[in-house]
Formats: structure tokens, C-alpha cells, sequence
């Protein structure tokens, strides 16, 4: 199916921009995992602290520039009309590229602030929001002008605007650690299981839509039902940060009852995923976003609710608690829930950017780059997640040091590093895929 | 149901939910004073955090459980070695390396710095965490 508007075509640089940085996040990944192994590696260059906050900021930027590419597809198709301004969807693209090349080039110069996720210097800080901003507007305008307005794009503008708003949190700076942390988890924590979700699950019914040929009225109470569910659980779930940073006990309470429940939303997307790919009206030619768009559902549903249930509540939580075990749910978690949802959007939109019907070797190849990408990630998960119970039990049963403690889960290290490198090949083919797709079509 | 009703319970729990946290959050803040004890919060306590964001320790060590897992939790680590050896650790960091484990790198630590470090850790090192971590190697 080819696109329909002109406009959506502005999706095209900002799915190129977010993969690539997608790659380069995945190098520094790999740095890093080898410095658990060799710490003389790259030091004192590139130390570790200095390689993992690119790493993770990188995740929150080419993630954040591939919600926006999706949005530059999906809004001019779900509210009939025109982007409101190319131009400034292309402006807004340079200035982020600008401001997050700066800022990871500064990172390299010892240039950054010191609170996780959110090391980007002040000025950097101010030009997100200015870049989110032009973004908002030209997707309100938009809105405003498109012939209808459907609950996916209502969706995915609330999560936006939520992304925006919580944000500013990171403005914040307290003295007082503790409040400090506190008001963190109000960015960290109510952006990837709160506003962030939003933004999924429009994604994933726009695609289950086009994929699957489904009533609109049934996707859209999904929807509903999906995010509901992801803000009663999700919004006082914020607690099972609060059991041990000092804030008050009643937080064991309210976070353990709540956080056990943040599986329900990705039930809801499994089962939503699931009924309307079996009860399809149309075979959609393009098998392989079917495979991803299903992929996203599953995988999220596994590192973020089950392996996020795992360790949320207080009891296993004590001893689990800022060990190994949350980097195995952390990469499982980002991993399904909003890498597969981009590039399923990728694999959808592409070839109909390209005017192609999806060709059956694109799809092969995308297909393995699935399964590469998928199970190298799954093992990571699983062979961290033994990586963190040897952590706790030498170190949190039995009182062994930490630095003692590590040589032991040096095996794990040198897996988990093996898994990154074959992660790596299930990205190569993606690229290999998207750029020869790209290719044939110009 | 409707598309409409279950929009309108999506809304609804939003609001509750949300008062509720609105609720627990002022309720949390006033338990700070007595569980934080700002009151202790100098000017050296200040300028340790300080010190703490420009190097991004966080992004090797953990405090409180939060950070990365690649160095040693340092919240309670005044309690953990005595400031004898945080400051020996502090003032010798270019030679650091902690064997052949891991790798700290140079910092550029005045006497403010390290003095402030060391208040900011005692500072941390006395917020009740509800009895985290189990044992002193945090």
C-alpha cells in the first residue's frame, strides 16, 4: 500500500537518523560490556561512566526521534490531512540531530551533568524542550487542520505531550538527595511506564489496523482499555522506587500492590496483538511487520511485565535491588517495548514510502534479523538475570564485597558480551535491508 | 461496553490515581525532615552532591541501589570502610584501579572537593532506607 500523503515522506530522515544513532548506541553497548571483562579497555579515553551515560542517552534519543518519524507516518493518515509544516518537521529534525550530536560530543569532553538518563547539560536540556515543543506544535496544527480525529492520534499526542511535561522535572536539582530521586523517577519512571507506553500502544493499534484490517471501534476501545490500565497500575507503580531511597515505608504498601499489576497493560497488548492477527480481514503482504509488530507485544510483555513482576515487590526487592537483575530487566524491557515497536513501524512504512510492495527477500532478511535481534536480546536478559542472583547471593546473603564478588560473574560478563556481538549481526542485516530497500526505490 | 465507557473509566481512574500519588507524595515529604534530616544538609554536604553530578559517579557506582552496576554502592560506605580510607581512596584516586577489576578514572579533586565527598557521603549515610541494603557491602 503506498502513502497517501505527501507529507508523511518527512518520516523517512527521521527512521534513517534514529537507526543509525540505534547503531552507535549498540558500539558503545559493546564498549562497555567489554570493560566489565577488560577495564583497560578504551581507559582512560572513554572510562565507563563516560561510554554508558552515551549509551543510555543515545537509547533515549534515537528512541524519542523514532516516536517522532512514526508520528510524521501515522498522523497525516489518521487525521486525513497534510504534516502542517514540512519544513519545520525538517528543521525540527536538524536542530535535534544538532543538540544530541553536541551533547554526546561533549560527553567525550567530560562535558555533562551527573544524574542518570538525564546528563545532558543545562543548555542542552532548554534546546529538548525547544525541539519537543516544534514538534508538538506541528503535530497540533496538524491535528487541527486534518478532516478527522481519531483516538489513536488523541493517543499518541497525550503521550507526547506527557513526555514534555514530566520532562521538566529534570529541571529540578534539590539539594536534598533523596528529594532529588524522588521527583527523578518523576521523568525516568512516568516516561517508560507511563507517557511512553501511551505512545506504544497508539503505534501498535495503528499497525494492527493497517495489518490486520480490523474495525477501528474495536482497536480503539483496546486502546482505551491498554492505557487505562498502564496509568492505574503504572502511576502509583512509581512506589516500587520508593521502597529504599528514603522515603516512607507505606511505600512497600501502595508500590507492591500496584507494581505487580504493571503486567496487565502488556497482557492487554498480547492479547489484543494476538486476537486481531488471528481474526484478520486481509493478508497483508508485508509478513515481516506483522512478526515485529507481534514481536513488540510479546517481548514487552516479557521484560517489562514479567521480569519487571520479578523483582517489584518489596520482600525480593530488598535483596535484588540495584544489582544485575534490574540491568536484565532494563535491556529486555527498552528492548521490547520500544526498539521492536519503531522498527515494526519502520518495516511497515518503508516499502510504502518506497511505492513497494515489500519484496519476499527484504522480508527473509528482515525476518532474521528479527529472530538475531530477538534472541540475542532474550539471552542477555537471562544471562544477566543469573549474573544478578550469583550478585545476590554472595553479596547481599552472604556479605561478600563487591569488587570480590565480580570475579565470579565474570563468565556471565564474557556471555552477555558474546550475545551483544551476535545482537549486533541482527542490526547489520536491519541496515543491510533498509538501505538496499532504500536503494532500489530511488 | 462502548468505546465510550471505556474511555470514561480510563479517565476517571486517571484522576483517582493520580490524587491518590498527588496524596502519597505530600505525605512523603513531610516524613523528609525526619528521615532525611536536612537539617545536616552544610555547605560541604552541598558541594559533595555537587562534585558527585560533575564526575557522574552515578554512572559507574549506585547510590541508595540506583546508578550503575560496575562499581561499589558508596551510600553507606563511610559506615562500610571508616572516612580513613574513603579519604586515602579519594586522595590517591589517579592510582586506583582496584586490581585488575575494574578502572576509576583521575578526577581532578580539590581539598573542598574530596571534603565535601566525604560530607556527602556521611550525609547520605545517615537517611533511613527502611533497613537497605542488607548487610554493610550494600
Amino acid at each position: 500500500m503506498r502513502y497517501q500523503y505527501e507529507s508523511q515522506r518527512v518520516a523517512y530522515p527521521y527512521f534513517i537518523v534514529a537507526i543509525l544513532l540505534f547503531g552507535l548506541q549498540v558500539l558503545f553497548g559493546l564498549v562497555i560490556g567489554a570493560q566489565y571483562i577488560w577495564p583497560d579497555l578504551l581507559f582512560p579515553l572513554i572510562p565507563f561512566n563516560i561510554a554508558r551515560m552515551i549509551h543510555i542517552n543515545l537509547l533515549v534519543v534515537w528512541i524519542i526521534m523514532g516516536f517522532m518519524g512514526c508520528a510524521f507516518y501515522l498522523i497525516p493518515e489518521e487525521v486525513e490531512g497534510e504534516i502542517y509544516s514540512v519544513k519545520l518537521a525538517l528543521v525540527t529534525l536538524v536542530l535535534f540531530v544538532i543538540g544530541g550530536v553536541t551533547a554526546v560530543g561533549g560527553y567525550l569532553f567530560r562535558i555533562h551533568d551527573g544524574r542518570e538518563f538525564l546528563e545532558q547539560p543545562f543548555f542542552i536540556k532548554v534546546a529538548i524542550v525547544i525541539v519537543v515543543l516544534l514538534f508538538i506544535y506541528n503535530i497540533l496544527m496538524t491535528m487541527i487542520k486534518g478532516r478527522r480525529r481519531t483516538t489513536i492520534s488523541v493517543v499518541f499526542f497525550g503521550g507526547f505531550v506527557g513526555l514534555a511535561v514530566f520532562y521538566l522535572f529534570a529541571f529540578y536539582k534539590p539539594a536534598n538527595m533523596v528529594v532529588d530521586k524522588y521527583y527523578w523517577w518523576w521523568v525516568v519512571h512516568l516516561w517508560v511506564e507511563g507517557v511512553w507506553e501511551l505512545i506504544m500502544a497508539a503505534i501498535l493499534s495503528f499497525l494492527l489496523i493497517k495489518l490486520t484490517g480490523i474495525d477501528r471501534e474495536v482497536a480503539e476501545k483496546w486502546l482505551y482499555l491498554i492505557i487505562g490500565l498502564t496509568f492505574i497500575t503504572g502511576v502509583i507503580g512509581t512506589g516500587h522506587h520508593y521502597y529504599w531511597i528514603g522515603t516512607p515505608a507505606f511505600w512497600q504498601t501502595w508500590g507492591a500492590y500496584f507494581s505487580a499489576t504493571e503486567v496487565l497493560p502488556f497482557v492487554a497488548m498480547v492479547a489484543f496483538s494476538f486476537k486481531m492477527i488471528s481474526k484478520k480481514t486481509r493478508e497483508h503482504p508485508n509478513r515481516a511487520a506483522v512478526l515485529w509488530t507481534g514481536g513488540a507485544a510479546v517481548v514487552s510483555f516479557l521484560g517489562a511485565g514479567v521480569w519487571g513482576f520479578m523483582h517489584t515487590l518489596p520482600q525480593v526487592n530488598y535483596y535484588t535491588h540495584g544489582t544485575q537483575m534490574t540491568a536484565s530487566h532494563g535491556h529486555l524491557a527498552f528492548f521490547g517495548a520500544y526498539v521492536l515497536i519503531i522498527l515494526a513501524m519502520i518495516s511497515y512504512a518503508v516499502p510504502n514510502l518506497s511505492n513497494k510492495t515489500e519484496s519476499i527477500r527484504s522480508q527473509k532478511i528482515e525476518i532474521f534479523s528479527f529472530w538475531t535481534m530477538v534472541i540475542s536480546m532474550f539471552s542477555i536478559a537471562l544471562i544477566l538475570t543469573g549474573a544478578g542472583i550469583v550478585q545476590v547471593t554472595l553479596q547481599r546473603v552472604m556479605g561478600m564485597p563487591y569488587m570480590e564478588t565480580q570475579t565470579y560473574m565474570k563468565v556471565f560478563y564474557g556471555l552477555r558480551l558474546a550475545f551483544g556481538g551476535i545482537f549486533l549481526i541482527g542490526l547489520l542485516a536491519f541496515y543491510y535491508d533498509f538501505f538496499t530497500k532504500a536503494g532500489r526505490a530511488r | 461496553m462502548t468505546k465510550t465507557s471505556v474511555r470514561n473509566m480510563f479517565i476517571g481512574s486517571t484522576v483517582v490515581v493520580s490524587v491518590v500519588f498527588a496524596v502519597l507524595t505530600i505525605l512523603s515529604h513531610k516524613s523528609f525532615p525526619e528521615r532525611t534530616h536536612p537539617e545536616n544538609l552544610t555547605a560541604a554536604v552541598v558541594h559533595g552532591k555537587r562534585v558527585w553530578e560533575k564526575h557522574a559517579c552515578i554512572d559507574c557506582h549506585t547510590l541508595l541501589g540506583e546508578g550503575a552496576y560496575y562499581a561499589p554502592e558508596l551510600a553507606n560506605v563511610i559506615d562500610r570502610r571508616g572516612v580513613d580510607f574513603v579519604r586515602t581512596v579519594l586522595e590517591t584516586d589517579a592510582k586506583q584501579g582496584w586490581g585488575a577489576v575494574r578502572r576509576m578514572p583521575k578526577f581532578d579533586l580539590s581539598a573542598e572537593d574530596i571534603n565535601g565527598l566525604i560530607a556527602f557521603f556521611q550525609w547520605m549515610g545517615n537517611i533511613d532506607t527502611n533497613n537497605w541494603p542488607p548487610n554493610k557491602e550494600g
